[in-house]
């Protein structure tokens, strides 16, 4: 995607995130709450104060963009891997793991808890894209199956091997300052987390757009039979490795969470990240840059919507409404793209 | 024994007359037409291209006509769909079939009822056509394990089960092996003396010449002739599906004399996944600077053999010797050629990517995209626009300017002009000897005979997956790909 | 022991009544072609469809409340994928999420942000005369809520529709071929819509079972991944109503065991036995051959 291209989506990530506080008031409204009160604290838990933005809107978008770019490499790759939830999870769980049994000097508990992370996700996503690979099991089953094992891996780790040592709540006992990620902003929780998530996006857009194993995950995606029989790409190899890369973008993500905002393994660590990584994602239209973009506009809107449970009243679980209206939106608008719905398709016969 | 039409239903006479059809600009079918009588067998014959399959699908119901009539015993009638044309007594068993694998023989004969379904009544069902036509098929056995020639079978029960008296088969005999192949054909001739019609499209002229009453021919969409069995010759049948034979080797003859072996076969056999022998034991040479062109008519495994020569498919025996760049042109190019929704510049990347490292020289890149397509006369907004902006001649010549830039040893050409328009046509041949000029080996494939002898400088004819000898006169390769003796 | 045991078998079949119900839609829909990932969002219609009724018009106006909501839920989900075209997987997602925030952010609108536990009418057991009183299988098969014995009713009616009628083959030929079954005459598209929305009705249901014969009440995200654990099901049990029956049965049994475990006071980790029968289903996939494979046509947009 050129640079150009790039301002004409962001242009639509801005309206898109318009639109989507709009029909969060307009419900909002509708349902007969104080719309003035809850906008005021929906833009004020969003972008209201520095800390605000920072503890707010920046902490809620890490997890999303990271997310976001795992969905976003898979979908690329034509992986439809909806399990980023799962892996996110076992990421988390690793991290939390490692962070708690290494100790040792400077950076090294830290660097131990986001390499094990990265490793989870990776194991969890590898199982899907052997099972893929190997007996030919749709992504989408494998990867809703592995989100539950997941889920309920970590309830018994919380009950279990991981929990804080005096048994008495479901959660693991809290990293050392030495396992935690700093913070980038003194008084604030803004989280080193964000920054390797900006990061990691700008890289991936690099990656894809400039390097040849980029470009072979593009044009595997595009058009499997095209790149092996024009390109001689092995086809199978990408994807299985893209779906592995997938689930380490996702692993990081659990990771992060862990070192650098709950410092604890929890059984409700991720409120659905993985699933509105796939909203994220489309949004930013699969390029990674702008998946930064995507997971700010969400971002801000479940932390202007948490703002606006607790000022005003209104349920936060809006927010989901409005992310469901959103993807519908675009797949309705991708599928129109596809199939010509506003536009006249060039005539394929034609010299 | 002779095999009543199932439901004892006594076949009408099916008339078409004046029926005209064009796709886009092209004239398919220009005033054709034809009657068949009832109890007969009629064949339908003609080269690639020539009409037979869409007159069919025209009285199938399938198609809309342009202009034209159709008639069952007189009476005009309309069939708006295939169900319409069904439940009027027609049936037609295509190339491709319309079968559920999955599900059991009874099933798919079952399939597009009411009500209830009884397993039992319908494996009756089968049964009983069966033992009336001696078609016989297992109604349990699931239709995906079944192989081609009984899985033509369930289509053919399929129609009769919907108590067909008129049965359409098109190329029934492409894809089975001869044993097969004569059993289905004294099926079609017992079902026309119980009374029954049987339209069969086919290119085989022994086929026809063997069961059918009557015989049409078409050519480029006219009837050249239609008449009764007696009235025609072997001879006559080959003048009336190739024209006007012109006078002395239409072959383009060469610049300057073949150079070095390139490509080789030397004894291979292609079995397909379903274990279906495509390629049989076939050995051939290509040298630098000519090309080499296959004619075949479809089925007769010529797809299979240009991958193998393009080193797309791996032999199941025997030996295929190529350089390590072949460059291919598919005749799908959407599906195995380019990226629709990635710029030209990319699909222009694609060459080679499989081993590319490191990063990737774009900047040089759009500039050798837009080079070549000023040389290629790729006409298009530019390098970074999508593929899909391009019309399909635009994109079968930045194909072409991408496998021959840098110029590989080899190069397998496959139908590179289909859907083309003359203008894209004439480029796109023009480059290929071209391409000879400059000491490439060049095999060529297309469905239009006329257009393989026009640019080859020796020609390979195909007949069943194997190669058979012929001179390089248009008369004698029609002859050998049609399997005529010589 | 033997209250132990029969315990355990009325608790396995009672919280395999929502999953059979939601499973069995499931695969109607997989039949026909079309994956409903977002089921989790018919069930949660359901299950608030369910309080809102019930509150109203008894238990009766609930359940047949909640298979109306989760029927429009899929609706919305069939006309996306089926008419439009568009991707199942991502609108699934859209649905999941769709369901689980309306139906949230409308008990918090409609019942006050509290949370207070409201109560509604439930439907009690209804013990069978007779056969509630054999001992052990007795009270734990035969003194179960109506809708365990419409869910058990339910398997061979979805069996004679699947394979006795010619709807049923025309439904499952496509899921496995579309253009043949469309050459032989099929309306395919109104066919996997149709199949879509009766999944979906199965699934309100589920949500009401949950809301009428269980919990007794309602609670934000109640079905607690219970559409997804349908998804697995339909795999397990091969596609076939009998082995959605089965399979929910296997889930509920694991489920069950729990409160065992728990009530006996034995440290197992029970988690591990909830998460058991996923593993168990993508081992199932894995080594499926011939007849566990999926539809082949399942997943593909148009209708």
């Amino acid at each position: 995607m050129t640079r150009h291209r790039w301002t004409g989506r962001l242009l639509l990530i801005a309206a898109t995130g318009g639109v989507a506080a709009l029909l969060l008031l307009a419900i909002v409204a509708l349902a007969g709450y104080d719309a003035p009160r809850a906008l005021g604290a929906l833009a004020g838990g969003a972008f209201g104060s520095l800390d605000a933005v920072l503890s707010g809107t920046l902490v809620r978008a890490t997890p999303l963009v990271l997310a976001g770019l795992a969905v976003t490499l898979a979908f690329r790759a034509g992986v439809l891997n909806i399990g980023a939830e799962g892996q996110l999870l076992a990421g988390a769980a690793a991290a939390t793991a490692a962070g708690l049994a290494v100790t040792g000097p400077g950076p090294l508990p830290l660097v131990s808890a986001l390499t094990a992370g990265i490793a989870g996700g990776a194991v969890v996503a590898g199982v899907a894209a052997w099972l893929r690979a190997r007996f030919g099991v749709l992504d989408v089953i494998s990867t809703l199956m592995l989100n539950s094992v997941a889920q309920f891996v970590v309830a018994w780790l919380v009950r279990g091997p991981l929990q804080e040592p005096l048994r008495i709540y479901p959660q693991s006992a809290s990293l050392a300052a030495a396992a935690r990620l700093p913070v980038l902003v003194p008084g604030s929780r803004l989280h080193l987390g964000w920054l390797m998530a900006v990061v990691l996006a700008g890289v991936g857009s690099w990656w894809l757009a400039r390097t040849a194993a980029g470009f072979r995950l593009r044009a595997t995606g595009l058009n499997p039979l095209a790149a092996a029989s024009a390109g001689g790409v092995a086809t199978g190899r990408v994807t299985a490795w893209a779906f592995v890369g997938s689930g380490m973008l996702a692993g990081l993500a659990g990771a992060v969470e862990v070192t650098g905002v709950t410092y604890a393994l929890y059984e409700n660590l991720s409120p659905g990240y993985g699933f509105t990584a796939i909203a994220v994602a489309l949004l930013a239209g699969l390029e990674p840059v702008l998946v930064i973009a995507t997971g700010l506009v969400f971002g801000a809107l479940e932390a202007g919507a948490s703002a606006m449970q607790r000022d005003a009243g209104v349920p936060s679980v809006l927010v989901a409404v409005v992310e469901a209206l959103v993807i519908l939106l675009l797949v309705l608008a991708e599928r129109g793209r596809q199939a010509g719905w506003w536009t006249r398709r060039t005539p394929e016969a034609a010299g | 024994m002779s095999v009543a039409p199932p439901g004892g239903r006594r076949a009408p006479t099916l008339a078409l007359t004046g029926i005209l059809k064009r796709f886009g600009p092209t004239l398919a079918l220009d005033d054709a037409g034809v009657v068949i009588r009832p109890g007969t067998v009629h064949a339908l014959l003609g080269e690639n291209g020539a009409g037979k399959s869409t007159l069919m699908r025209i009285a199938f119901g399938l198609l809309a006509p342009d202009a034209g009539t159709i008639t069952l015993d007189g009476r005009p009638v309309h069939f708006a769909s295939a169900a319409a044309a069904l439940a009027a007594g027609l049936g037609m068993v295509q190339q491709h079939f319309s079968l559920v694998p999955a599900m059991t023989v009874a099933e798919n004969v079952a399939l597009g009822g009411r009500g209830r379904f009884d397993a039992a009544r319908a494996a009756a069902v089968v049964r009983r056509i069966g033992e009336a036509t001696g078609l016989g098929l297992d109604p349990g056995a699931r239709v995906g394990e079944l192989a081609v020639h009984a899985q033509q079978r369930v289509e053919i029960v399929k129609a009769l089960a919907r108590d067909a008296a008129v049965l359409i088969l098109d190329e029934p005999t492409a894809v089975l092996a001869p044993a097969e192949a004569h059993e289905v054909l004294g099926w079609v001739r017992r079902f026309a003396e119980g009374g029954g019609s049987i339209v069969l499209i086919t290119h085989k002229l022994a086929d026809a010449l063997a069961v059918a009453d009557d015989l049409t021919v078409l050519r480029r969409g006219r009837v050249v002739r239609s008449a009764q069995r007696a009235t025609w010759s072997h001879d006559a049948l080959v003048a009336a599906m190739l024209g006007e034979v012109p006078e002395g080797p239409a072959v383009a003859p060469s610049v300057r004399p073949p150079g070095d072996e390139v490509l080789a076969l030397e004894g291979v056999t292609y079995a397909d996944a379903r274990g279906v022998v495509r390629v049989e034991d076939v050995s051939a040479s290509v040298r630098a600077g000519e090309v080499v062109g296959i004619a075949a008519v479809e089925g007769s495994g010529q797809h299979e053999l240009l991958r193998l020569l393009a080193g797309r498919l791996a032999p199941t025996r025997g030996l295929v010797r190529r350089p390590a760049t072949v460059g291919f042109v598919p005749e799908d190019r959407h599906r195995d050629a380019i990226l629709l929704d990635a710029p030209l510049r990319e699909n222009v990347a694609l060459r080679g990517l499989g081993a590319a490292r490191g990063r990737m020289p774009w900047e040089a890149l759009r500039a050798r995209t837009r080079e070549l397509m000023a040389r290629f006369d790729v006409r298009g907004p530019g390098p970074e626009a999508p593929a899909r902006a391009l019309s399909g001649g635009n994109q079968q010549k930045l194909v072409l300017a991408r496998e021959l830039d840098p110029p590989p040893p080899a190069l397998v050409v496959e139908n590179p002009t289909r859907g083309l328009d003359l203008r894209a046509t004439d480029a796109v041949l023009g480059r290929l000897r071209e391409a000879r000029d400059q000491g490439l080996a060049v095999v060529f494939y297309s469905s239009d005979i006329d257009e393989v002898l026009a640019v080859s400088d020796r020609v390979l004819a195909m007949h069943d997956g194997r190669l058979v000898a012929s001179d390089a006169t248009r008369e004698s390769v029609g002859r050998a790909m049609l399997g005529a003796t010589p | 022991m033997a209250d132990a045991l029969t315990g355990f078998l009325e608790a396995a079949v009672r919280t395999a009544t929502p999953l059979a119900f939601a499973a069995m839609g499931e695969t109607i829909a997989e039949r026909a072609g079309v994956i409903n990932v977002g089921l989790e969002g018919c069930v949660m219609a359901g299950a608030f469809g369910a309080l809102v009724a019930a509150g109203a018009g008894g238990v009766g106006a609930g359940f047949a409340t909640s298979a109306v909501a989760g029927a429009a839920l899929a609706a919305l989900f069939a006309l996306c994928v089926v008419r439009l075209g568009t991707d199942q997987i991502i609108t699934g997602t859209a649905m999941t999420l769709l369901g689980l925030g309306g139906t949230g952010a409308l008990y918090r609108t409609w019942y006050g942000a509290g949370g207070a536990a409201l109560s509604v009418p439930t439907a009690g057991p209804m013990a069978v005369p007779g056969l509630s009183k054999l001992p052990v299988v007795g009270p734990a098969f035969f003194s179960q809520p109506v809708v365990t014995y419409l869910a058990a009713l339910l398997v061979p009616v979805l069996w004679w529709f699947l394979y006795r009628t010619h709807a049923g083959l025309a439904l499952r030929a496509v899921g496995e071929a579309p253009e043949a079954a469309r050459a032989a005459g099929v309306a395919t598209a109104r066919l996997r819509t149709l199949a879509v929305v009766a999944g979906g009705a199965l699934g309100g249901l589920a949500g009401g079972t949950l809301v009428l014969a269980q919990a007794g009440t309602f609670a934000e995200g109640m079905s607690a991944g219970r559409g997804f654990v349908a998804i697995a099901i339909v795999v397990l049990g091969r596609w076939h109503p009998v082995g959605a029956a089965l399979g929910a049965l296997v889930f509920g049994a694991a489920t069950a065991l729990q409160f065992l475990i728990q009530a006996m006071g034995w440290t197992l980790p029970y988690q591990l036995f909830l998460a058991l029968p996923y593993v168990l289903t993508l081992g199932a996939l894995a080594l499926a051959r011939g007849r566990g494979r999926p539809p082949a046509a399942l997943g593909q947009a148009s209708g």
